[in-house]
């Protein structure tokens, strides 16, 4: 056997194992996926799918609850965003001073981390439910004691930031905290020589040092809000009912879970495909914006 | 000017402590609650327990419920992300080397098509890989749905391009001059892979490992799809899904459920925490 031909079986069976489970689990449900969306597919055995065009995406446009729970991800995805990593930013600052038990701190507010989704979002179910109204009656605050925070659409919503804030700033403090620690002192020092106060050293040195954990973190956050899926489950499952447009729609039900639920729930797996390609389309289209727009401001400082 | 910087330092380690003692909070109810009776709770869910050995009676509750089916979950969890992690590092380090070590235009094609999966989310293939699997028993005979293989393949396909991204990465920065001296002392390609690039790689298979594994161990969608939640084969999550979507009410048991769902991944953290911390921000970073 030549060189040549020994090389190319070799390249492929070292590529083979990864390469054939990707292009079997990634590449080609992809494009069944985007195939079955302009299909009237009902993902029942024997039954062939019907070519539609382009209906699905006609009808969902239309759909009044896509639209609802389109809103909400953005919210969701934005105030998560912003709140996660403003915590997550005062928290690294607060852990990287000289103070004894400082690592210990760091994994405290690290550990919500390991705490899958799922079981996170039962822990916070009993916290609203029965938590929530015991600390009120504790402290003889009647309104805390008969607050019901899952019977309010945007407290709701809230709950499911605060739920979320707790499982995931301490990953991004932990990433923070990297960044914070190359900046070099000599800078800091430099402008306090030069008579900066606290505020222009942050605005002014430490922000565009950590520039590029920044892009990592927004990314980071943005695409973890906006597929949020197993929190919503646990903790809210949907509920409650608003009304929007004079239609009963579930406030919390955001695109991850909506999608799941119109291909589930309501039978519809054409339609649930092709809101799946939008949602898709969305993400990818955002979030690389972002990663294009901050990768930009790093390189201008 | 030295006395207002102490106050304002003694107060920032105050509200740290404040803030540490929050996220915490959550635990804490976890564990008083699950260390009581249903009427307990309901009397007054921030008490401490009457009696701590209720825990034992609810812990063992918990373990001996049938859609709990605490052990073999477990089980279940273990064998399906360590042989999930095993196949993700092995195979995407194979992959990467080959990759980096071959100029070719296949070669490049090859790794921009693995990038394309990082921004292809979970929910636009899940549907169709239910129907996919299906199909694959259908035409082979090869069951994949409610299998350990077929859920392990997905994870394989799912965590390669990330895996192979961040090896591709790191092997760039290996001199070449390295595997040249090993072919020269006579390595075969195989020898040169195991025994000089593989032990070069272990602080990156160490954060693949730990970035994998805390995602598999969680997950929830992708097996609640591919193995369907109440089946024989459930990983922790989907039994607690499945414990307490019957039981909403029964906070006690659910508590505990929740406890001993999270104490093996809360005791590896521990055992294992500054890898795991590196690990997970270096994985970030690059």
């Amino acid at each position: 056997m030549s060189k040549k031909i020994k090389d190319k079986i070799l390249f492929w069976s070292f590529l083979a194992p990864a390469l054939f489970s990707f292009v079997l689990v990634v590449v080609v449900t992809f494009f069944m996926g985007v195939y079955y969306s302009m299909t009237d597919w009902t993902a029942i055995a024997g039954v062939e799918p019907q070519w539609v065009g382009l209906k699905n995406y006609m009808n969902m446009f239309a759909d009044i609850a896509f639209q609802y729970s389109f809103i909400r991800t953005f919210l969701f995805t934005i105030l998560s965003c912003v709140i996660i990593n403003m915590v997550a930013l005062c928290l690294a600052f607060l852990v990287i001073r000289e103070i004894p038990l400082k690592n210990f701190y760091r994994a405290g507010f690290f550990i919500p981390n390991l705490i899958g989704g799922l079981v996170l979002g039962y822990i916070w179910q009993f916290i609203f439910k029965n938590i929530v109204p015991a600390i009120g009656g504790l402290l003889g605050i009647e309104a805390i004691e008969n607050l019901l925070i899952l019977a309010y659409p945007n407290l709701t919503l809230f709950g499911l930031i605060f739920a979320f804030t707790w499982q995931y700033a301490g990953y991004i403090m932990m990433i923070y905290i990297a960044a914070l620690l190359n900046v070099p002192q000599e800078l800091t020092e430099a402008s306090e020589i030069d008579g900066a106060n606290f505020w222009q050293k942050l605005w002014n040195v430490t922000f565009p040092m950590i520039a590029q954990a920044f892009t990592i973190t927004s990314f980071l956050t943005l695409v973890n809000s906006f597929k949020q899926f197993d929190i919503i489950v646990a903790l809210t499952n949907g509920g409650p009912a608003d009304i929007y447009k004079g239609v009963v729609v579930n406030s919390t039900e955001l695109l991850a879970v909506h999608i799941y639920d119109v291909a589930f729930k309501f039978n519809n797996m054409a339609q649930g495909q092709a809101m799946a390609i939008v949602f898709f389309l969305v993400l990818s289209g955002f979030s690389l914006a972002q990663v294009y727009y901050n990768k930009k401001r790093e390189v201008e400082m | 000017m030295v006395q207002k910087r102490r106050v304002i330092s003694i107060s920032l380690t105050a509200l740290t402590v404040l803030l540490f003692l929050l996220a915490m909070f959550p635990f804490f109810v976890v564990i008083i609650n699950s260390a009581k009776e249903s009427l307990e709770i309901i009397v007054n869910p921030l008490s401490m327990p009457k009696q701590w050995s209720q825990m034992w009676e609810n812990v063992k509750e918990i373990w001996n419920n049938p859609s709990i089916r605490y052990p073999s979950s477990v089980m279940s969890s273990a064998i399906i992300t360590i042989g999930s992690l095993t196949a993700i590092s092995l195979f995407s380090a194979m992959a990467a080397w080959m990759l980096v070590r071959t100029k070719s235009r296949t070669s490049t094609f090859l790794f921009l098509l693995f990038l394309s999966g990082l921004i292809i989310p979970f929910q636009v293939v899940m549907f169709p890989l239910v129907e996919l699997f299906r199909i694959i028993r259908e035409v082979t005979g090869i069951p994949m749905l409610r299998t350990y293989h077929g859920i392990i393949l997905a994870y394989i396909g799912f965590g390669a391009p990330l895996s192979v991204f961040m090896f591709h990465g790191f092997i760039k920065s290996i001199p070449l001059e390295i595997e040249e001296a090993a072919t020269i002392d006579g390595c075969s390609k195989l020898q040169t892979f195991f025994c000089i690039i593989v032990p070069i790689l272990k602080p990156i298979f160490m954060t693949i490992i730990i970035l994998n594994g805390i995602w598999i161990w969680n997950d929830f969608l992708l097996p609640s799809l591919v193995l369907g939640v109440g089946q024989d084969i459930q990983t922790i999550p989907l039994a607690i899904r499945a414990f307490a979507g019957s039981f909403l009410k029964k906070w006690d048991l659910i508590m505990t459920a929740v406890m001993m769902a999270a104490i093996p991944i809360v005791v590896m953290f521990l055992f294992v925490q500054k890898h795991i911390i590196k690990g997970m921000v270096s994985g970030s970073i690059k």
